[in-house]
């Protein structure tokens, strides 16, 4: 605070003497951080690992750390014991509706949480919240036997309509969101003639894009990992997904086949690893949205 | 007098019309709460009255699924197995997300690649995970076993044995915390800067900081990820266990988790009543729990950043 110091090369000297050792200091952490990193890392490495080993290997005694040779029938095999096209476009199909549905919805109420006025808005956004405490587990069962009345078990309906109708999540995010946004935007607009609807097809969506990328992220990642709705909704021949194949030919064929069983599990992988690369800050930007540390 | 009666009418209309555009935005959510959340919510309550199979008309029977409840040894069994998992891993869950969360806030050269590293286990498709841990801890060719030999330390039956089932399933869910992190790193990056600067000027260190600064301005976050980690953790395992004991893991019932158990209820058996008498004491459950978690953390949870703007 007092000024002592008298030569001010001696303090700029210090000064990065200290900054060389903090960022020295800073480094060493990597001591820790590589070994758990690894840890973190090893079951996943493991899985592609025997999804490319052969029988003999897998079963070697110690295990083998590396596939040799490479072998890339397992990947053939294993898609070829079931109807893998079928149900990988049935889990695309399954995840496209349900995300383009939530997407839609949850920012059109989002917007009206965030930007109209009408009486009762807070109790109703309160109730929205409150849902999202709300163990989706007591909701199971009545569901059931509501989308059966429908006629809707055995299609594909129960699992993609309720998206059309936002999700809690989903809405607050939006309505986080768009508190960001300067409502000059739709003022402007507003005295242009514009109307709400306009206001949020034309003006919002288009400065909304980091909360529908991350809500349609984790709704894609969601859906693709989606098993028991579509074990009790979906007719698991004809409509099978992903996940629910999986766990067939988990039962049908067992732990001898080991190897198809990683490479199904990695194709099951793959498109989330590349979703997580091309699109890995807004996973941070949706959860810093949602107003943990977002200020 | 006309002039200000046509502005006033005007600004009417226009308060109207914009509390109809309101009702209308949120129109979906309302329609959808009804429907798939307020509706599904009171017909369950009334089947826990019943006796009902699905197929033929449900008959009522007072009280009589509480009784079955109570005599129930599987319900206890799998209360049992849930309480236990939740008691462990949500701390265990917390702290580990909390660690991996600050570790991964270092300032490192690979910060980006450790990051990664610690997600991307929580975003692996469920079954696949249950299928490849299976595989992990398989007792003869597993690599965990082989990491086990590797240290001259006996080798374990994991699934296979009553007694470490459950913690094999606690570990899994420790490897999938990288959601939890997120949220805990989104809100170590919200805690400004200068406050640290401050505290290092006046010579604190680093677990000074961490326990005077980090922990108490980050309550509001651990408070919330508690109370979520409970709300999933009541519900958890389903897929894996599942796929466990479709596979013959798990003996005894070790990993028999309330959530499978109502499943079983529900769509093996067609006890529709009991099993929504099931869903209602666990919703019960949480309830109370969250409720005494919100009335305990008044005491530990520092408000002064993060909660003054919900």
């Amino acid at each position: 605070m007092i000024a002592v110091s008298p030569a001010t090369s001696e303090q700029a000297r210090s000064a990065a003497r200290s900054t060389a050792w903090r960022s020295l200091r800073i480094e060493l952490w990597n001591l820790v951080l590589i070994p758990v990193a690894l840890l973190m890392i090893v079951p996943i490495f493991w899985m592609f690992d025997s999804s490319l080993k052969t029988t003999l290997q897998q079963f070697a005694f110690p295990p083998v750390l590396l596939p040799q040779p490479v072998f890339v029938q397992n990947y053939i095999d294993g898609t070829g014991a079931l109807p893998f096209g079928l149900y990988t476009l049935n889990t695309i199909f399954l995840t496209g509706a349900s995300t383009l549905g939530l997407c839609l919805s949850s920012s059109i109420v989002g917007y009206g949480f965030a930007r109209l006025r009408f009486p009762g808005k807070g109790v109703l956004f309160t109730v929205c919240l409150s849902t999202l405490m709300l163990p989706s587990t007591v909701l199971l069962i009545p569901s059931f036997v509501i989308f059966r009345w429908l006629g809707w078990v055995g299609t594909f309906l129960p699992l993609i309509v309720p998206n059309y109708f936002g999700g809690a999540f989903s809405i607050f995010l939006f309505r986080q969101f768009l508190l960001g946004v300067p409502r000059e935007l739709d003022e402007a607009a507003r005295v242009d003639g514009a109307g709400s609807f306009r206001i949020w097809w034309q003006i919002i969506m288009p400065n909304a894009t980091p909360a529908i990328a991350a809500v349609g992220i984790f709704s894609l990642i969601d859906n693709w990992n989606a098993f028991l709705g579509p074990l009790i909704y979906l007719n698991t021949e004809t409509q099978g997904v992903i996940a629910v194949a999986l766990n067939l030919f988990a039962g049908r064929y067992g732990a001898l086949y080991t190897g198809q069983l990683m490479a199904l599990s990695s194709l099951a992988l793959i498109p989330v690893l590349i979703l997580f690369f091309f699109a890995q800050r807004y996973f941070m930007q949706g959860i810093a949205i949602s107003g943990f540390g977002g200020r | 007098m006309s002039t200000k009666q046509t502005v006033a009418r005007r600004r009417s209309r226009l308060l109207w019309k914009e509390y109809r555009d309101g009702y209308l935005c949120i129109l979906p959510w309302i329609i959808g709460f009804i429907a798939f959340v307020a509706g599904p919510m009171i017909f369950s309550l009334v089947m826990v009255f019943t006796h009902w199979d699905i197929l033929n008309p449900p008959s009522f029977i007072g009280f009589g699924n509480f009784a079955t409840l109570f005599q129930d040894p599987l319900f206890w069994v799998t209360l049992y197995n849930t309480v236990f998992v939740t008691v462990i891993s949500v701390p265990l869950y917390t702290l580990f997300a909390l660690l991996l969360a600050v570790l991964a806030d270092l300032p490192t050269r690979w910060q980006a690649v450790y990051r990664v590293a610690f997600f991307i286990p929580s975003q692996t498709p469920t079954v696949a995970s249950a299928l490849l841990w299976s595989w992990i801890y398989n007792p003869q060719y597993g690599i965990a076993n082989a990491v086990l030999r590797f240290l001259h330390l006996p080798a374990l039956n994991w699934l296979f044995d009553p007694n470490l089932a459950k913690p094999s399933l606690i570990i899994i869910g420790m490897w999938g915390v990288g959601a939890t992190m997120v949220i805990f790193l989104a809100g170590l990056q919200g805690i400004p800067q200068e406050i640290y600067n401050a505290a290092s000027v006046d010579g604190a260190n680093l677990w000074h900081r961490f326990t005077a600064i980090t922990l108490p301005l980050l309550s509001p976050v651990i408070l919330f990820n508690i109370i979520i980690g409970i709300i999933g953790a009541f519900q958890s395992g389903f897929s894996i266990v599942y796929v466990w004991t479709s596979l013959g893991q798990g003996p005894d019932n070790s990993i028999l988790l309330y959530v499978l158990y109502l499943y079983d209820n529900a769509f093996q058996y067609f006890k529709m009543g009991y099993a929504s008498l099931l869903a209602w004491v666990l919703f019960l459950i949480v309830l109370l729990v969250t409720g005494v978690n919100f009335l305990v953390s008044k005491s530990w949870v520092y408000y002064e950043y993060g909660g003054a703007e919900k």
